[in-house]
């Protein structure tokens, strides 16, 4: 009797520590499989945005919704553009409404008519996602479902996020958001289903006057590189040490 | 439905990704949990620093703690967007992340509070174990069968292994208390930790979390006992009249426990606020870049919420009544409520005001709590699912007393 019972609580345990560990954990990787999978050590992705280029059109925004699967009219999106207006008294007027989505043909911001003649200066700043090199996402994620990938991109994991919102709440720059459909967080990703195949992002070919470019910052011959390494840019909240690699050309003081 | 737009109402220039994304239940979460460690820091005033005054609440905030437990992680998992996926933390922790520490921190917490419960009470089941013995009926069996295994098999009770038990639980209480204040302290370093929130990110948070939680911890224990001993001197003027002897000596027994707590609820409340204050007055001082619509959040979008109802009805007023001469049962169940008040608002005004102003420093968002739930979403995350969590415990406790008694002398 004691004999079988103690067999039966060894096949008990031995059942219940097998059945605990998840099948993937018997999964063998290929180490190539495992590199492609995490990005090419090569390549360095950059954004380059010219603030000068850009004229509100909003083609990037609608070009990135339908690309990502972004549901359309939904006031979330991966890459936004705003409209700054600075009058004379010194006052900045910005919005995006819908993200800049249908660009910008009216004079009213924030249903206040801002007469021309009271206008100093005024420009659009694209935004997205900054693949910054030290990504606070990335450090808070308690599942490790949000990841950096060897050439810079952060991506997101979503079949194991757990949807608890530290990413966004530790993003300075504000660009993560729920995913309505698959309620994980969501963000840019330089579209990096693409650019792997040597495509470009949707923004930047949806973009009429070349404002959006995309790079490679460990190829020295790339004219994004090029640019960057040459003229001056600026990032966006140097202060929060993330090191953002979207860089930008005419950055004003105001925009933050 | 986008995640926050039901409650969430823009104002100026805010990105358009941003919502009130950490809503009533990340508020419920360090209220709750600051709530354990305060019950369990009580309890171990008694068991370990040998404060003799406490001993008639120490054996109830102990298992008071255990009750308030599980409420814990409730508000986290009901706040999850993806609620099945909660174990994957356990899985898969990233050590980088302040939340998927807490999982371990929390757990360890857990079997500090359980062991010690069972070195308190191991006589009492063993005792139990004994007498149920034989007894006829189903439920008498049943719990005979339970007391059992609540021994764990260590049935002796000589003198020797009674000091033992002794010597267990202080060691457990001495182990628990640092513990707690970490498990507390770090659910502010949650916050604390967030470099992109001008209002969270400040190294004292922590510390302010701690004294706020040991402050309302304290005060629901308080005021708990306060209702559990009313209601038995209800049962027993019902039972013998009001003039009886043990009407007056529960009476007695009620008002010298509590007078002797609220001494040690008085010192961690000027603690918590004097902590507080410092923060505050260190940011204005400081006067960093995002000074402007910090100022803007407290004394303007938020003002009442921080000065009157959380400095001033939660802090001050209760401060006042707890320190008048000639205290009354009365009088603390009112400052006791208060209190409890304060550090709610405290930690609402943390989480949502810390929402409340954009990152383009521009704008600003309110939170519109959903009061009448039309989903699961606005449920969870709206008044009804925050009860729900507030009552929880409740509900554990008068589970757990059914098996130990913690309101008897033992």
């Amino acid at each position: 009797m004691n004999a079988n019972r103690r067999k039966f609580l060894k096949n008990a345990l031995t059942v219940g520590v097998a059945s605990s560990l998840p099948l993937s954990a018997f999964k063998l990787l290929n180490p190539d499989e495992v590199r492609a999978s995490i990005g090419d050590d090569n390549v360095r992705w950059a954004f380059l945005v010219d603030i000068q280029k850009c004229v509100g059109c909003g083609f990037c925004v609608k070009a990135c919704k339908l690309e990502n699967e972004i549901p359309y009219d939904a006031p979330i999106t991966r890459t936004w553009v705003e409209r700054y207006v600075v009058t004379k008294d010194g006052k900045s007027h910005i919005d995006t409404p819908m993200g800049g989505r249908d660009g910008y043909t009216s004079a009213r911001i924030h249903d206040q008519d801002i007469p021309p003649e009271e206008i100093t200066k005024a420009f659009f700043v694209p935004k997205l996602c900054n693949q910054c090199q030290n990504p606070a996402c990335v450090q808070v994620c308690p599942v490790g479902a949000t990841y950096q990938t060897n050439d810079g991109v952060v991506l997101i994991d979503r079949s194991w996020c757990i949807g608890c919102g530290y990413c966004i709440m530790a993003c300075p720059y504000g660009v993560r958001f729920f995913h309505p459909v698959t309620k994980t967080a969501e963000k840019c990703t330089f579209c990096y289903h693409r650019i792997n195949q040597g495509l470009q992002s949707a923004c930047v070919q949806a973009c009429p006057f070349g404002a959006r470019q995309l790079g490679n910052l460990k190829d020295h011959d790339d004219p994004v590189t090029k640019t960057i390494m040459t003229q001056r840019v600026s990032i966006l909240k140097d202060e929060y040490g993330t090191k953002p690699q979207v860089y930008y050309i005419g950055l004003d003081e105001r925009v933050r | 439905m986008v995640h926050g737009l039901e409650w969430t109402i823009k104002d100026g220039f805010v990105y358009p990704n941003e919502f009130i994304y950490w809503s009533i239940q990340i508020v419920m979460y360090p209220y709750m949990t600051g709530l354990v460690a305060g019950a369990f820091v009580l309890s171990s005033l008694y068991h370990v620093f040998g404060q003799k005054d406490l001993q008639g609440i120490a054996r109830f905030s102990l298992v008071f703690s255990l009750a308030l437990l599980p409420t814990a992680m409730m508000p986290l998992l009901l706040h999850l967007q993806q609620p099945l996926r909660g174990l994957n933390v356990m899985f898969t922790p990233h050590f980088t992340s302040a939340i998927a520490a807490f999982g371990i921190v929390f757990s360890t917490y857990a079997m500090i509070v359980l062991s010690e419960i069972w070195f308190v009470y191991r006589k009492y089941f063993v005792e139990q174990s004994i007498a149920m013995k034989g007894q006829p009926g189903f439920a008498n069996n049943f719990m005979h069968i339970l007391y059992s295994i609540l021994t764990l098999g260590a049935t002796n009770m000589d003198d020797a292994a009674l000091v033992i038990d002794k010597k267990g639980v202080k060691i457990l209480a001495g182990i628990g208390i640092p513990v707690a204040c970490f498990l507390h302290g770090y659910a502010g370093f949650i916050f604390g930790s967030v470099k992109a929130n001008a209002l969270w990110m400040s190294p004292l948070m922590p510390v302010i979390f701690i004294m706020s939680a040991v402050v309302s911890g304290i005060a629901l224990c308080m005021l708990t006992y306060i209702i559990i001993m009313e209601f038995k001197k209800f049962k027993a003027t019902l039972a013998r009249g009001r003039g009886d002897e043990t009407v007056k000596e529960l009476g007695g027994v009620e008002m010298d426990v509590i007078s002797k707590t609220s001494r040690y609820l008085i010192g961690f409340l000027v603690a918590a606020i004097s902590l507080e204050l410092l923060d505050l007055i260190f940011r204005g001082y400081t006067a960093m870049k995002s000074w402007d619509i910090l100022r803007d959040v407290m004394f303007h979008e938020d003002f009442v919420k921080i000065f009157i109802l959380q400095y001033g009805l939660g802090n001050l007023l209760p401060f006042l009544l707890l320190m008048l001469p000639k205290p009354s049962i009365k009088r603390m169940v009112v400052a006791l409520l208060l209190v409890l008040f304060g550090v709610f608002m405290m930690r609402w005004n943390v989480v949502i005001g810390g929402q409340a102003f954009s990152l383009s420093f521009e704008g600003f968002m309110h939170y519109h709590l959903p009061i009448i739930p039309h989903n699961l979403e606005t449920y969870k995350e709206g008044l009804f699912g925050a009860l729900t969590v507030v009552t929880t415990p409740f509900v554990i406790f008068w589970l757990i007393n059914k098996i130990i008694p913690s309101l008897q002398k033992v």
